[in-house]
């Protein structure tokens, strides 16, 4: 009973700490929810035309949304890159980033899953995949894992540190012998989504270039980069506009991580090229599409060259101590690398899966402006989750929220 | 419906199934002819119709407010049932043709055919009654809709049959009178010209090369220097489409057909990124079809009418191949170059072609297993 009272409390008071800030904050939240209305508005004109108002067809059948699907995955991921150092290796100059991280895993997973409903031709008949109500294809079908794990990783990501920060709500320390094993748990769970969103494309022999063995790998290592870049990026911004303390020290740890992960991307990106172009098969012709076009169809080509060079970029800049160190420096590196990936794993890993198609069509894809008016209101809907998550579990850290019962 | 090992979740309101003996009371879940009109006075006493058929008349005007419509009229307990299920109808937002509680039978039995529909299980996992039922439903909504009656059959696999097809390349002029009567005979959407079979027009001396081929002319055929074939779901053996589907909207049939339930799918799409074929298609607006040029003569996995977002597909034409008859294509085809049968029966012409032609399959590498055989004279 003492709990729920607290529970209740503590719903008031973060209702309290979120509708409360300066101006800037409020002409963010009322930015992000005018973006988010748009979003809807869209959503509401594709709800009632069908996916027809998309840029997609029957030879590109999966377009934007799964794309930043792909991506948001990995940025869930990357929570585990902070988690796993806090909780697990116990090292303590995480400790402060970590918060942050599983909120942000939160919600990078409210968009995948705002994504994937998106991309939905019959949103009405959902259940149709709930276990038990509806008809489960468990094992066989890799999107049945993938909604398992990410859901599971949801749960996970919500309940840990909700335990956390109602225990500090309550002025008490948290007991680890609670959440240490969640926490271990979450650290393969990261691994596991990512690699089970990669599979969801790897294991299709009708499309060459999703059908290797490198993706699943590959997945992992740009999710490192990219999900800690944004972080860094992140802890950036409320380090200079709210109290909690971040010390540079944090930051430079995670930049390590960024660092390792984004060297690591780019030596598969070249095996993969190596792969493709040293002695092209009729499988290389996706990625010959994707980098230098076919039959005249360039549409990928500023996309991807702007991603591999923002990458490298990014990955040279991250690679010398000096520059790394240097934190303008840093969140610039940081930025790039972020854009660049979400490039490369988003529509440039998804629509050159679809190019050619089966018997060798090449048919373009672009996205229409319902399209992008979703997925900015989905990104809009993160922030929004992401803001309300920080500001309440920055009130409790910083002792200003607690419990005076 | 009555049996316990149920995979899916259905609500089972007022359905037949739960009075299965006691005909005369309909219980609304029959789906020919309302209730109250069949037997009215039965159902009602006179002044109770009366009321009814004053209600539906003059709809909203009436003077009671909407909770007194509903519940300050005298009724039996089944009307009192019938009526409350469909207010729940209208709060569940399920019904947004249906404007009043108690407008009409016609539109009753709409919204609860709709609310049956939208929660009924999966057509694979059905038993025989099941099929029969939703069978029935379907039939009666177009009825209720359009006043047309169709023919829609759930006509189950037959034992010992397994269905093949075969396409002489030699044959093949490029009519595309296969595809026009597919389109016609599976009502497809006319607006977006959706088509299972597509023909590869291909210069000869460059063998079977797919890239530089035209699966989208608009000229005389047979082109000089020409050659053409054609492709549609191939109907494997080993079905890559089926394995993905988070839902089990797709499978395949004991006689081989590769088929879906429209009203499971979801719409995710993942079958289609998994085909290596380019076998299946998606409806991306809701599909149109003029009233007059509707196949009426339907399979529940088959030609039916689909609705925007769902996937469909080449059945072999299921309505005419379960029936005995060769597909659409086959029959269309003027120059003989398409082949339909039982592979399991050692007399049947598809057999005589895999025995005593050349024959090859696409994609093989893929372990697919395809029942679409090419061949040459």
């Amino acid at each position: 009973m003492r709990r729920l009272k607290v529970f209740k409390s503590l719903i008031i008071d973060s209702f309290d700490v979120i509708s409360h800030g300066s101006r800037k904050y409020h002409i963010w939240m009322a930015f992000l929810t005018f973006v988010m209305l748009t979003g809807m508005y869209c959503y509401s004109i594709q709800l009632e035309e069908g996916l027809s108002v998309t840029g997609m067809s029957d030879r590109v059948s999966w377009g934007l949304y799964i794309s930043n699907f792909t991506f948001l995955v990995g940025v869930a991921a990357a929570a585990v890159m902070l988690v796993m150092p806090t909780y697990v290796l116990k090292d303590i100059d995480f400790k402060q980033a970590v918060l942050i991280g599983e909120g942000l895993a939160v919600a990078a997973l409210i968009m995948c899953l705002a994504f994937v409903v998106a991309d939905m031709g019959g949103p009405s008949v959902l259940w149709h995949m709930i276990p038990g109500i509806g008809v489960f294809n468990f094992p066989n079908s890799m999107l049945t894992w993938d909604v398992l794990v990410l859901n599971g990783y949801l749960f996970l990501n919500i309940t840990i540190p909700f335990y956390i920060l109602f225990r500090h709500y309550q002025g008490k320390e948290s007991k680890k012998s609670v959440y240490v094993p969640g926490a271990i748990l979450s650290v393969f769970w990261a691994v596991g989504i990512h690699l089970v969103t990669a599979f969801l494309y790897q294991g299709l022999q009708a499309r060459p270039f999703w059908n290797n063995a490198l993706l699943g790998p590959r997945f992992l290592a740009s999710a490192f980069a990219a999900g800690p870049a944004l972080i860094i990026l992140i802890l950036a911004v409320i380090r200079s506009s709210t109290e909690f303390k971040v010390e540079d020290k944090t930051i430079k740890k995670i930049a390590m991580v960024v660092t390792i992960a984004a060297q690591i991307n780019i030596i598969m990106l070249i095996s993969e090229l190596f792969k493709e172009f040293y002695a092209p098969t009729h499988h290389s012709e996706s990625a010959y599409y994707l980098f230098f076009g076919l039959d005249g169809k360039t549409a990928l080509l500023p996309w991807i060259w702007t991603a591999i060079s923002l990458n490298v970029l990014a990955t040279v800049i991250l690679t010398f101590h000096k520059l790394r160190n240097n934190l303008k420096v840093l969140y610039f590196a940081c930025a790039i690398l972020f854009v660049a990936i979400w490039i490369e794993k988003g529509f440039g890993l998804i629509i050159p899966g679809f190019i050619p198609g089966p018997y060798g069509k090449i048919e373009e894809y672009t996205p229409s402006g319902i399209e992008i008016g979703v997925t900015l209101g989905i990104w809009a809907l993160g922030a929004l989750v992401f803001t309300i998550l920080a500001k309440t579990a920055i009130g409790i850290e910083t002792g200003k929220l607690r419990y005076k019962g | 419906m009555s049996d316990n090992n149920k995979k899916w979740y259905s609500l089972n309101l007022n359905s037949r199934q739960k009075q299965p003996k006691t005909s005369s009371s309909c219980g609304c879940g029959k789906t020919e002819g309302g209730c109250n009109s069949s037997q009215p006075v039965e159902e009602l006493s006179a002044e109770d119709f009366l009321e009814a058929a004053v209600n539906a008349s003059i709809g909203e005007e009436v003077k009671k407010d909407g909770f007194d419509q509903v519940f300050d009229v005298k009724m039996s307990r089944r009307n009192a049932f019938k009526q409350l299920t469909a207010s729940l109808l209208i709060g569940a937002g399920a019904v947004s043709s249906c404007t009043s509680v108690i407008s009409s039978d016609e539109s009753k039995e709409k919204s609860q055919i709709d609310w049956e529909e939208q929660f009924k299980g999966n057509y694979k996992l059905m038993e025989d009654d099941e099929k029969k039922g939703t069978v029935e439903r379907l039939v009666r909504s177009y009825q209720l809709r359009t006043g047309k009656t169709i023919s829609l059959s759930s006509k189950n696999a037959e034992k010992d049959v397994l269905f093949g097809y075969a396409f002489n390349i030699s044959k093949c002029q490029g009519y595309m009178d296969c595809v026009s009567a597919c389109v016609e005979e599976n009502n497809q959407d006319r607006d977006s010209q959706m088509q299972y079979i597509r023909i590869h027009e291909m210069k000869d001396g460059k063998g079977f090369n797919f890239n530089e081929a035209d699966d989208n002319y608009y000229h005389e055929v047979p082109a000089e220097g020409h050659f053409y074939m054609g492709t549609q779901c191939f109907h494997c053996d080993n079905p890559p489409c089926v394995e993905v589907c988070p839902v089990q909207a797709t499978w395949r049939e004991e006689d081989g057909l590769v088929v879906v339930d429209y009203d499971w799918c979801v719409g995710c799409r993942y079958c289609m990124a998994a085909c290596p074929y380019d076998g299946r298609r998606f409806n991306w607006s809701k599909p149109e079809v003029p009233e007059e040029e509707v196949n009426k003569d339907q399979h529940y996995l088959g030609n039916r009418m689909r609705k925007k977002g769902v996937v469909e597909k080449c059945t072999f034409c299921v309505q005419r191949s379960r029936s005995g008859k060769d597909p659409a294509c086959v029959e269309a085809c003027p120059t003989g170059a398409r082949v339909f049968g039982n592979l399991l029966d050692p007399d049947s012409t598809i057999r005589w072609v895999l025995e005593n032609k050349k024959v090859f399959r696409l994609k093989e590498d893929l372990g697919t297993e395809p029942k679409f055989w090419y061949y040459m004279d």
